[in-house]
């Protein structure tokens, strides 16, 4: 036999590691090869060109860039923190329930179906400053009489979207957290009890380094699929107006398709998949850490 | 006396508050859902109106009728897209199961150099945005020719999914006693009926839940089907839902017509393993 037998795990893994080459792996050699060209859309030849690092050159001082850079990381930091603490509480109120628990975890589950570009959609149209159920409950009971402009002001739209992103995420924390919550024995508790813990003191703890790696894991599910938000910006604002709430994904989309300048639109591309990464990786060692804590195998 | 009366009250109160709590998390979790549902039940004039109309005054499936009726009517083609979404996902969800399987089969049974190092190497193929790898893949299916075809999403949503299949499948077939695949193979069965006799039908539900995370995501993708469809040929329901708003105006109740049919599978789909849904991912990434 001249080539050994490939062994059982190569084999099973194949399937997976030539599907992942060819549509994860190699495009991506293949934009950050063109995120060294000044590669257009209606310039096929253009992609032959090298100019080294000019692209990111010019990214590194575009204002422009940063603000979106900087804005994407608020909201993404903002958002993960209220859907931890959010789902947080969701969670400790459906486990405090005495009755209904299935209908209401079921009720839980609920956003996490919709697409994000539905939960866009339908922020939009609640914050619609004419017809939106937002500004007419506010107006119906009477708490302002103005229509609020909520997808036409910068802030005001930023708020809209943390919404809509809230909204649909934190259901992946809290369904986590209980989870974490049922799992939990109950011998500590009653042990902190007898030891005169206060439920604040009982909570902070015992429950939450208990809860903790399943915050955790629900952080870098989300920390995977992060870039959703895309989605909901796209169809609520498309970044407007006047690129006050643009993204790094919008602002990715836009100078790639709508200005065709694709290896401009690589270059950034590549600082989202770093941030995407960096923010995946936290979380896994934070995961680890956690995990190793309550004693779970690894 | 008086501190135990005071006491009762206290706990009153707390179970009250508790109660209100959890009605309030509820109505904000359902409302958005509830509302998009009844204006695609109304008639437009009563969505615009000023003032507000609370109570819909009449309930029709005009929306609904107008959208199946063909193109003539509501101008799109919401049958063709509906059917891309299912050939779509259905196939990539069977082909990311499979390929799953496969890899999470061998995470949970083999010891091999460099395990963790490929396994972090999957999960960190998944954190590309779908939108800054919609660039590249754009202008290799260009290329390829297989732009606005469904085998061209097929293959995007597989590996989009495969990472996430692995990770959970890999889990479940940990939980499955090796024993217990050890037994049949002494029985005579070999390797490969072990698996399917044995180890498979115990990790059956944890399969079923990665399916349908599989299933949801290529459902509700938008990232990157805005840019490789074009045409009928293979846009989806996300895309086309983008096909109600014009220039200037929205057809708010096409729109919402065309939600509830995007969330009906999905939520029915979800009811059907719910119950596998949350043990599934808890057990699959806690113990994996």
């Amino acid at each position: 036999m001249k080539f050994p037998r490939p062994s059982a795990p190569t084999l099973l893994l194949l399937p997976a590691f030539i599907v992942l080459a060819a549509v994860v792996v190699v495009p991506l050699l293949l934009s950050l090869w063109s995120s060294f060209t000044p590669f257009r859309l209606t310039k096929p030849d253009s992609i032959w060109i090298f100019v080294g690092l000019r692209n990111y050159a010019n990214l590194l001082s575009d204002w422009e860039f940063w603000v979106a850079f900087g804005r994407t990381v608020l909201l993404l930091t903002v958002a993960l923190n209220l859907e931890m603490l959010l789902g947080l509480g969701l969670a400790v109120l459906v486990e405090k329930a005495s009755r209904g628990q299935r209908v209401l975890r079921t009720i839980m589950m609920f956003p996490m179906m919709f697409s994000p570009i539905l939960v866009g959609f339908q922020f939009k149209f609640m914050f619609n400053d004419n017809i939106g159920l937002v500004n007419n409950a506010l107006q119906a009971l009477g708490l302002t009489d103005r229509a609020i402009p909520w997808l036409i002001d910068g802030n005001l739209a930023f708020i809209a979207i943390l919404v809509a992103e809230v909204w649909l995420s934190t259901a992946v924390f809290a369904i986590f957290i209980l989870a974490g919550l049922m799992a939990m024995p109950r011998e500590p508790m009653e042990a902190a009890r007898v030891d005169g813990c206060t439920p604040w003191q009982t909570f902070r703890y015992v429950t939450w380094p208990f809860v903790m790696p399943f915050a955790f894991i629900a952080m870098t599910i989300r920390s995977l699929d992060i870039a959703r938000a895309y989605d909901i910006v796209k169809i609520m604002t498309d970044g407007g107006p006047a690129k006050r709430t643009e993204l790094l994904w919008t602002l990715i989309a836009r100078t790639g398709y709508a200005d065709s300048r694709m290896g401009m639109a690589n270059a950034m591309s590549y600082f989202a998949i770093i941030l995407s990464i960096v923010f995946t990786f936290y979380f896994f060692r934070k995961l680890a850490a956690a995990r190793q804590q309550i004693g779970a195998e690894w | 006396m008086n501190e135990n009366a005071a006491h009762r009250l206290k706990r009153r109160a707390l179970s009250i508050g508790h109660s209100v709590g959890l009605f309030l998390a509820m109505a904000v979790i359902c409302l958005p859902g509830l509302w998009i549902v009844l204006s695609s039940l109304r008639p437009t004039v009563e969505i615009l109106a000023k003032p507000p109309v609370w109570i819909p005054q009449e309930i029709s499936f005009d929306a609904y009728v107008a959208m199946f009726s063909g193109v003539g009517q509501g101008g799109i083609p919401v049958l063709d897209y509906f059917r891309n979404s299912i050939v779509i996902s259905v196939t990539s969800t069977v082909i990311a199961l499979a390929i799953g399987m496969a890899g999470g089969y061998a995470f949970a049974r083999y010891r091999f150099k460099g395990k963790s190092g490929i396994f972090l190497g999957f999960m960190l193929t998944r954190t590309v945005p779908g939108i800054a790898l919609s660039l590249p893949l754009f202008f290799v299916f260009a290329r390829l020719g297989i732009i606005d075809t469904h085998f061209g999403l097929i293959l995007a949503y597989v590996a989009l999914n495969v990472p996430f299949t692995i990770w959970l499948i890999d889990g479940f077939f940990r939980q499955v006693p090796k024993d217990l695949a050890e037994a049949a193979q002494i029985d005579g069965c070999t390797r490969w009926q072990a698996f399917w006799q044995v180890e498979f039908p115990l990790a059956r539900p944890g399969i079923a839940s990665a399916g349908i995370f599989a299933f949801l995501t290529s459902w509700n993708e938008f990232a990157l089907a805005s840019q490789l469809t074009r045409s009928t040929a293979s846009k989806t329901l996300p895309v086309g839902l983008l096909d109600y708003t014009a220039e200037f105006t929205i057809d708010w109740r096409g729109m919402c017509a065309l939600a509830v049919v995007m969330i009906v599978p999905a939520l029915t789909l979800t009811f059907i393993v719910q119950k596998h849904l949350v043990s599934g991912l808890t057990s699959g990434a806690v113990k994996g």
